[in-house]
């Protein structure tokens, strides 16, 4: 059985899930990300922040709506490691 | 009380491997420019800030780091004792969880960093001697709009190397473990109440409109920085109809341009609420419903984005009443030790 990593925010703020609205999301269902990679971008005191996983594998559900306030901790992406 | 120890006489390098979200130099501010564009600036939370230096035995206003809602990667060239307070963010040592509110020492190339903040938004880093930049109009205080003060004005970026001065306090700095008493520590909550005076511009909106102002939970947008706190979810105002007066835009909340009282309370078309904190510009013609009481200041320093705030009307007594406690607050401060 494969492992489920979740990748969290590490800050408060307003998520998003493209850098523009004309631009591709950073992540989708089915998606293969690499360690390191993008998942989308948290804005907190008028600054763009992005945030990365730590583990590569194939995105299995972005928990989180484009624009949705998140706290600390809150789970937004969740890949199946491999 | 550790004796003074000829090998800690300050000077020791702090390198910035990370920088954090925004970490600034701050201490008590600078107080008397304001009339000139220039704010306060400073910890947002002092109380917090104070008490990171009387845990660690630093002069009171000695400068911290005010680390927002992410902490930095500090290395340290020579063993140093540090005290992290306010926002709750686990201090870690080369990657070790230490106790938050409590004099831990960094090793001779050690690195300080931090957890996430699970409460508050603002953790305060003393260093023992306190960090020395130059002061700029009596405050080492970053004033990051104005580019002024602190470490070349601006937030620290990686790479930056700062110092350790010689702000030690007279009793010398503390022994390692010594705690800071819960009850001294900053509240951390989810949902606070920040109580106001009514003024200078609330006639402008009509009585009813007020009234549900004050009785709305309003959210900390993302927004929210060391200029504004702006605030949302509550319902717009409704103003009371009027000829603008000369040199007052169309919009209802306009007024003829005025001075901004830190903490004071505008709402740009009778939106969305902003508190102005400790880097707000000086004036304009924004209306203001009211102004935080200054007891109330640091609460605000602590708000994280999507904190539920609500607004409680006081009278001048019960704000100076307020005002009076958070003295003898700080001086329970100054005497628990």
């Amino acid at each position: 059985m494969s492992e489920i990593h979740e990748v969290t925010a590490p800050i408060p703020g307003t998520f998003y899930t493209r850098e523009s609205p004309a631009s591709d999301p950073y992540v989708s269902v089915g998606d293969t990300i690499a360690a390191g990679d993008t998942v989308g971008l948290i804005e907190v005191m008028k600054m763009f922040n992005p945030v990365t996983t730590e583990v590569g594998g194939t995105v299995v559900e972005v928990v989180v709506e484009a624009e949705d306030a998140v706290d600390v901790g809150d789970v937004l992406v969740r890949i199946e490691a491999g | 009380m550790a004796p003074a120890d000829p090998t800690r006489q300050g000077g020791t390098t702090i390198e910035v491997v990370k920088p954090g979200l925004v970490t600034t130099v701050q201490d008590q501010g600078r107080q008397g420019f304001y009339h000139l564009g220039i704010p306060p600036a400073g910890a947002m939370d002092q109380l917090s800030f104070r008490a990171a230096n009387l845990l660690l035995g630093n002069e009171e206003t000695a400068a911290v780091l005010e680390c927002a809602l992410m902490g930095p990667e500090l290395r340290f060239s020579a063993p140093t004792r540090v005290a992290v307070t306010g926002a709750a963010m686990t201090p870690t040592v080369d990657g070790e969880p230490r106790s938050g509110n409590t004099v831990i020492e960094v090793g001779a190339g050690q690195t300080l960093g931090f957890g996430f903040a699970t409460a508050g938004a603002r953790a305060y880093v003393a260093v023992e001697g306190g960090i020395d930049v130059p002061e700029v109009l009596g405050s080492r205080s970053t004033y990051g709009l104005g580019g002024l003060g602190g470490h070349e004005g601006r937030a620290l970026k990686a790479g930056d190397v700062l110092r350790t001065g010689s702000s030690v306090g007279a009793g010398g700095v503390a022994d390692v473990g010594r705690e800071l008493p819960e009850s001294l520590r900053m509240p951390l909550g989810k949902e606070r109440e920040l109580r106001m005076i009514p003024g200078l511009y609330d006639y402008r909106v009509v009585p009813e409109s007020l009234k549900r102002f004050l009785t709305e939970t309003w959210t900390v947008g993302s927004e929210a920085d060391r200029v504004g706190y702006r605030l949302k979810g509550g319902t717009p105002l409704e103003f009371v109809d009027r000829e603008p007066p000369f040199g007052a835009g169309d919009d209802p909340s306009n007024i003829t341009d005025a001075c901004y009282p830190i903490g004071s309370i505008q709402v740009p078309s009778g939106k969305e609420p902003i508190i102005l904190h400790r880097d707000a510009v000086s004036g304009g013609g924004y209306m203001m419903v009211g102004t935080v009481i200054s007891a109330d200041m640091d609460v605000i320093g602590q708000l994280p984005p999507n904190t539920k705030v609500t607004f409680t009307e006081v009278t001048l007594d019960e704000a100076l009443q307020a005002r009076a406690d958070r003295a003898a607050h700080l001086e329970r401060l100054r005497t628990a030790w």
